[in-house]
């Protein structure tokens, strides 16, 4: 009898091992189906990011490969007139324009966004979180054409009636655009300058330095490639920015000649333009090769922000 | 002496700054609001907007905002959701993370107004579509993503590993944790996120001129069939969102009081951004709150 209750239990016992150590079927393919809801989701970022790449890509290199127009006279001449006879193509017053505009806002925003960078972090950290922060994060989230509007109706009267000029213009342009990265500017710095090791400052100030000085010399010295990606990134959102810009800028296909200048910006062509131009005209293919050129421009400014973080890395 | 007075003059200085930002936030809001405010009113809200004479409103525009918001939160949420969910617990460490990653960066940086021309090319023509606003939805997708994707990965971190360790310990598979465990405890995270997002989808309009288009239909808000062309609720539909509405009066408004519609639309769109990061602030501290106390 003891025989056959061994044999049974023996039997059990293979039993629930089997079951343990072969896989639930219904949990493998649970398993399995929520990795691959996963994979594809993530999947599809690379599919978009590919997608807009080839799509861009193809209607804006057909100006130069279907209208026959020379890369060089493209980007280096200065006569736009799409609809004259005989059309010229040449975009250099929006490249330039879009350059003029990118480097004054960040001309301005840059010595304004690192300074309440340090003054948030290194002078009055407690006001700087309570106040200062969520005080940024709200200009933030203001919407571009709110930048616009308000460009529009206090800024260009404004410059209107102290210069006695048209008011759209390079500087009302340059002006909106360095409130608009100002925000990003300053976030970014004060992370940058909040990861720099306290021992550092503790050892500067050990050695009589000033608080200035050691902000200056030390934190600021540390924090560089940090406070320079800030910049860049400040830089890229004020390259690509649309709206705000075409409201404020005059729209003028010229060479810039002043500050108040109105010009144009390779959004703001596209953006006035591209509705009412008809699809396939060698009009039309230009744009889209304006906005291949700002597809190319944010490549460019990420391969810089990469080379900085490297920067940063190896310190 | 000469450092100390250098140091004095810094701290002046950069105090400036800081007081010159606060008051160009107050100066911002103050003007916006004070200019605004006489139009805040329900017949503002609620009416249509008039071509050629005064008085038109912003309902139908209010409307649309609202709806591609929804429309796009739909589809954006589980996509950004998945992905996240991807990078945190799936993604092995080799070149193809390596290239998504770059997706997100390259996502996240690629002006609104390039989005809106890929909309205008694939959501629009290829599609045949026309001004729609699913495409507009989609459009916007592909602009809030890569923050959704973020901001779902960095929740689903932040979750402590005790908790996933101890689900697993219990012979619960991965799929299963990460759906009733890690998802569950990292959805406050996400949900600010999420509600950050929609600020931007709602005063988003570079990358809506091309897609949902920059006219709306006259809506009949008794007919809520999904097919009727003057249904509120057709997706497929060309809309034209407050943001939208606010560029367009600006730059070639032609009523006589398109001043005071700018004016009102504006004040509009910064009220209710203001209210979608003031609910995200204070959702995260009431959720940190909540949390915290509730662990003791």
């Amino acid at each position: 009898m003891g025989h056959r209750t061994e044999g049974v239990n023996t039997e059990r016992q293979s039993m629930i091992a089997q079951k343990m150590l072969t896989t639930n079927k219904r949990q493998k393919t649970e398993n399995i189906t929520g990795r691959t809801i996963a994979m594809i989701c993530a999947g599809l970022l690379v599919i978009v990011v590919l997608s807009i790449t080839y799509f861009i890509a193809s209607k804006g290199l057909s100006t130069f490969f279907v209208d026959g127009v020379s890369f060089k006279e493209f980007l280096t001449h200065d006569k736009w007139d799409p609809e004259g006879e005989p059309s010229a193509y040449g975009v250099l017053p929006f490249i330039l324009g879009s350059f003029f505009v990118t480097a004054l806002a960040a001309l301005i925003a840059a010595p304004l966004g690192i300074g309440a960078a340090i003054f948030m972090t290194e002078i009055f950290p407690g006001f700087g979180k309570k106040v200062l922060k969520p005080v940024i994060e709200l200009l933030v989230g203001i919407p571009s054409v709110v930048y616009g509007y308000v460009g529009l109706t206090l800024l260009v009267p404004f410059i209107r009636e102290q210069f006695d000029v048209l008011g759209f213009s390079l500087l009302a342009g340059g002006l909106v655009l360095a409130l608009m990265i100002l925000p990003t500017i300053t976030s970014v710095a004060a992370d940058a300058i909040e990861a720099v090791p306290q021992d550092l400052r503790n050892a500067s100030l050990a050695l009589g330095a000033t608080r200035w000085q050691t902000i200056w010399n030390v934190v600021l010295h540390s924090a560089l490639p940090g406070c320079l990606t800030a910049i860049v990134l400040g830089m890229s959102r004020a390259f690509g920015e649309a709206l705000a810009v075409q409201m404020v800028i005059g729209n003028t296909t010229k060479l810039p000649g002043g500050l108040l200048d109105p010009i144009s910006t390779l959004t703001s062509g596209i953006t006035l333009n591209m509705g009412n131009t008809i699809q396939g005209t060698p009009y039309n293919n230009a744009l889209w090769s304006m906005a291949l050129l700002l597809l190319a421009m944010s490549f460019i400014f990420i391969v810089i922000l990469r080379l900085l973080g490297r920067k940063r890395l190896a310190k | 002496m000469k450092a100390r007075l250098m140091d004095r003059a810094a701290t002046v200085v950069l105090t400036l700054i800081a007081v010159l930002i606060i008051g160009t936030l107050v100066g911002l809001l103050g003007f916006i609001l004070s200019q605004g405010w006489h139009k805040l009113n329900l017949d503002f809200l609620t009416s249509a907007p008039d071509i050629v004479n005064a008085g038109g409103g912003i309902g139908p525009q209010l409307f649309n905002s609202l709806y591609l918001l929804v429309l796009t939160m739909l589809i954006a949420l589980p996509l950004g959701i998945g992905a996240g969910i991807y990078m945190a617990e799936y993604a092995p460490d080799n070149k193809i993370t390596q290239f998504i990653r770059m997706s997100i960066e390259v996502l996240s940086s690629l002006p609104s107004i390039v989005v809106g021309l890929f909309g205008l090319l694939v959501f629009v023509n290829m599609t045949g579509w026309g001004y729609t606003l699913f495409g507009g939805a989609l459009a916007l997708t592909v602009f809030n993503l890569p923050l959704l994707v973020r901001v779902t990965e960095d929740a689903l971190r932040n979750v402590p590993r005790s908790q996933k360790e101890a689900s697993l310990a219990l012979g619960i598979t991965k799929w299963r944790t990460i759906v009733s465990v890690i998802l569950p405890a990292a959805l406050p995270g996400i949900l600010t996120g999420a509600i950050l997002a929609s600020g931007r989808v709602f005063g988003e309009a570079a990358a809506l001129l091309f897609t949902a288009g920059m006219s709306s239909p006259n809506l009949d808000f008794t007919d809520f069939s999904m097919n009727s062309t003057t249904s509120p609720l057709n997706p497929f539909r060309p809309a034209e969102t407050l943001a939208v509405h606010i560029w367009k009066v600006n730059s070639e408004g032609l009523t006589p009081d398109a001043r005071d519609v700018a004016d009102g639309a504006a004040a509009v769109l910064i009220i209710a951004v203001l209210l979608f990061n003031l609910s995200a602030r204070w959702f995260g501290n009431w959720v940190y709150k909540k949390m915290t106390s509730g662990s003791n």
